[in-house]
């Protein structure tokens, strides 16, 4: 009963979200108020109705209801609590509701939090985005149904469980927070839509459409960091990013998203690059869009792919084509007529966002060419397959970010529309001298190459020079440190979330560069008893024993870690083998976290002289995971901003920032 | 500068920076292409020795044997022709005989393949595209799709 009414709601959702289209569209046309009202309610009923259909299919996995053929298949009884909820979003099915949800949420977010927004601007917004849920809630009721029912006398008695994979805490998170992403960067699509339809883009524009930008690119960089440590400790591969299709889907929306950022300050500030910063919202969304085509469909061969399904493909292409292919042709109507806005000089605050934005974008199209060239050259030959490697990723990806990440602290010390470039670098003589210094030091204390010395470097200098700027702002040292403190805590949110997003970036490089140059890696078999030597620790293969977990039995291989001949840690590593799906075993890596890195054990099948192991030492592979975290953060600080929030009077200083300078 | 060259500036840099950029993505595109191939496949195009290729098809059954240290040798057939495999390292989890394998390495003189990669899935029901396909060519083709399992507890 509770699951029918779930695909009841879903189905007047879908009325609804057509009647959030149509209704204030049309109003917003005709100029009549009475129409366009609707949309906000609209959107709050269809988020209400979304809701109670995701609510009945999660109740459907919490009472492991097997005569739903999604609960069947992808449940089972003996599953621990969380993973009967997150069971809910590992199928495809019960994903692309939540997505759906994730789409609505956001719908009635707008509704709620945007009351000073012009009348017209809201109702087409809410109709652009009403429309977006329209597509996907046609797909989910026609051939995405998870509310699928098996017939009674048919009813089995035990599910199939979940992939045993997808059974962990991080990989629980992991697909809400990309949704909030990718489904995120839709409210700036659907606000550069609308401002197309009006006509107008100003500095209001840009002040509204930033914190939803922020919120999708922060959901997104806590996905993809999120994911690839799944990567990093479940698949027992030693690697954490492998350029594979399905990873660069959502590398693609993030880079896109990080450009979008930046170019919304501009057009905030100084009232330029409007048209350039609706084709970024517009191609944001859009690269959301193939990511979830590439990952729902299959048509590119990934590591990360589950069983999928080509004819939903082609529905989402479809839903796709119209969406890109609709906005680009609205585009290319409208944009000629908007008021194109400040002159800025190249050396400027202005010119090193430009210089951020096409270096992104550049590497957007890089990575989208190299994700997608087997497709086409695979159409281009009739059948010739192959792929693009790790190594071009790399290459073109790494030459792309290098300018962009050593300009990283530059751009911030630039005045706005005239700078020199002198005075920038001056107020950056701490963190260039430290930087300069470190390279020798890497090259001869270290033994690292001069490639390896440099990323370092330039990773110092990233952090530093934020460190710089932020110190320079708080006029550290050039009054008395209370009042330096005063001034921190009263620094803008937006201001600080750059500083520390920016060394979050620093961080990522940093920890990239070290843990790739001084990994080790050992693969060998190992006799109970025998010890293997890495990076100055001794790693024992002590014995194996049967372990039983809820739902699942596991070989453990039990390991004594030694430093100096004295034992400083136990690691277990297991291959587990799930009830539901004994097809399927899975890995668990032992890990022992220390400061100067991790220690990772994974073990594989027994060959003729015993147990297959395989370890390596990531030296301070935790800087690349507090970097994720400080740029989250970052997001996060910048939003709480006051200034993003509704209804607060501009000061003097920002009127006259706003005000274009001809 | 007056606003019609900042114009003018702008586009031309942003050309000048798309032009560089193609060009960069096609040199490193030329070498980094790696070529999917059956056993068949192998054979036929005369395929030289010390390529970078990957190769797919099936575990053939009863190929598999483990030597020393984490070697492990195995062979790929398209049911066909059957190419010998050797790796070291740790064999992902869903690796096994008859099942759809990718493995990625280098083509020996003697005709084997040395392979640094094989590639792992996240599913049991999941066989890699390429394999699919290839299997399909040949006339050999299980449908292990858990899609048919379900319409079947449905009808």
């Amino acid at each position: 009963m509770i699951v029918e009414l779930g695909h009841f709601a879903l189905v007047l959702a879908f009325a609804v979200a057509v009647y959030q289209t149509v209704v204030p569209l049309y109003g917003a046309m005709r100029g009549s108020s009475r129409l366009m009202n609707v949309a906000a309610p609209a959107a709050a009923v269809q988020f209400v109705l979304v809701m109670i259909a995701f609510a009945a299919l999660t109740w459907a996995y919490l009472t492991s209801d097997f005569s739903v053929v999604n609960v069947w298949a992808n449940s089972h009884t003996a599953k621990p609590l969380l993973y009967k909820i997150t069971g809910v979003w590992s199928n495809h099915e019960g994903s692309m509701l939540l997505w759906v949800l994730i789409l609505a949420l956001f719908g009635m977010a707008i509704a709620i939090f945007s009351g000073n927004l012009p009348q017209s601007l809201k109702a087409r917004v809410l109709g652009v985005q009403g429309s977006i849920s329209v597509a996907f809630l046609l797909y989910i009721t026609t051939v995405s149904n998870p509310f699928e029912r098996i017939p009674p006398d048919r009813v089995p008695m035990q599910g199939r469980g979940i992939n045993p994979l997808l059974q962990d805490p991080a990989l629980a998170f992991h697909p809400p927070l990309l949704y909030a992403g990718y489904v995120g960067f839709s409210v700036a699509f659907s606000f550069a839509l609308a401002a197309l339809m009006e006509g107008k883009v100003d500095a209001a524009w840009a002040r509204w459409v930033r914190p939803w930008t922020l919120a999708a690119w922060m959901f997104l960089t806590a996905g993809i960091a999120l994911g690839s440590w799944w990567a990093y400790y479940e698949l027992g591969w030693g690697g954490w990013w492998f350029w594979d299709p399905v990873e660069n889907a959502s590398l693609m929306p993030w880079l896109a998203g990080v450009a979008l950022l930046h170019s919304a300050i501009v057009v905030e500030k100084r009232n330029a690059l409007k048209i350039w910063t609706i084709l970024l919202a517009i191609i944001a969304f859009s690269l959301s869009l193939i990511g979830t085509f590439l990952v729902r469909s299959g048509v590119l061969s990934s590591v990360h792919a589950f069983a999928v399904d080509p004819e939903r493909g082609v529905f989402i292409l479809m839903i796709l084509l119209f969406f890109i292919g609709g906005s680009f042709l609205l585009y290319a109507a409208r944009a000629g007529s908007l008021k194109t806005g400040g002159l800025f000089a190249p050396v400027s605050r202005e010119g090193a966002l430009v210089v951020n934005n096409l270096l992104m974008s550049a590497a957007a199209a890089a990575v989208f060419i190299g994700t997608l060239f087997p497709l086409v050259y695979e159409a281009v030959t009739g059948g010739g397959k192959i792929t693009v490697g790790a190594p071009y990723f790399n290459f073109t990806f790494g030459i792309l970010m290098i300018p962009l990440l050593v300009l990283i602290p530059v751009g911030p010390m630039l005045s706005w529309k005239r700078a020199d470039l002198m005075v920038a670098l001056k107020r950056l003589w701490v963190a260039a001298a430290v930087s300069v210094v470190v390279v020798p030091l890497i090259i001869v204390m270290a033994k690292g190459s001069i490639l390896a010395a440099l990323g370092i470097a330039i990773g110092i200098w990233i952090i530093a020079g934020s460190l710089e700027e932020m110190a320079q702002r708080i006029k550290l040292f050039r009054c008395p440190l209370g009042t330096s403190l005063r001034r921190l805590w009263n620094m803008p949110g937006q201001a600080l979330g750059m500083t520390l997003a920016h060394a979050g970036m620093g961080f990522v490089m940093l920890g990239i560069v070290v843990s790739s140059t001084w990994k080790e890696e050992v693969i060998t078999s190992l006799k109970p008893g025998e010890a293997v030597q890495i990076a100055g620790y001794e790693v024992k293969f002590l014995d194996e024993r049967q372990d039983t977990g809820p739902d699942y039995v596991a070989e453990q291989a039990h390991f004594d870690v030694l430093e100096n001949g004295r034992k400083i840690a136990t690691l277990y590593s297991e291959k587990r083998t799930f009830v539901a799906r004994r097809g399927m075993p899975t890995t668990e890596v032992g890990l022992l976290h220390f400061f100067s890195g991790d220690l990772y054990v994974a073990i594989g099948d027994q060959d003729n002289r015993g147990r297959v192991v395989r370890i390596y030492f990531h030296p301070f592979i935790w800087l690349m995971w507090l970097g994720g975290l400080l740029m989250f953060l970052g997001g996060f600080v910048s939003l709480m901003d006051r200034r993003f929030r509704v209804g607060v009077p501009k000061t003097a200083r920002d009127r006259l920032a706003a005000q274009p300078a001809e | 500068m007056t606003r019609k060259q900042q114009r003018t500036v702008l586009i031309i840099s942003a050309l000048a920076f798309l032009g560089v950029a193609v060009g960069l993505i096609l040199y490193a595109l030329r070498d980094t292409i790696v070529f999917f191939y059956t056993p068949s496949e192998v054979v036929e195009k005369h395929i030289q020795p010390g390529t970078r290729l990957r190769l797919g098809g099936l575990v053939e059954k009863g190929s598999i044997i483990k030597g020393d240290g984490g070697v492990i040798h195995f062979a790929i057939t398209d049911t066909d022709k059957v190419m010998k495999v050797t790796f070291k390292g740790v064999l992902p989890d869903l690796f096994r005989e008859g099942q759809g394998v990718v493995a990625e390495g280098v083509l020996n003189p003697d005709g084997t393949f040395r392979a640094d990669t094989v590639l792992a899935k996240h599913d049991e029901n999941y066989m890699p595209r390429e394999v699919a396909d290839a299997l399909k060519k040949k006339g050999y083709w299980q449908h292990a799709d858990d899609g048919a399992q379900q319409k079947e507890m449905t009808q």
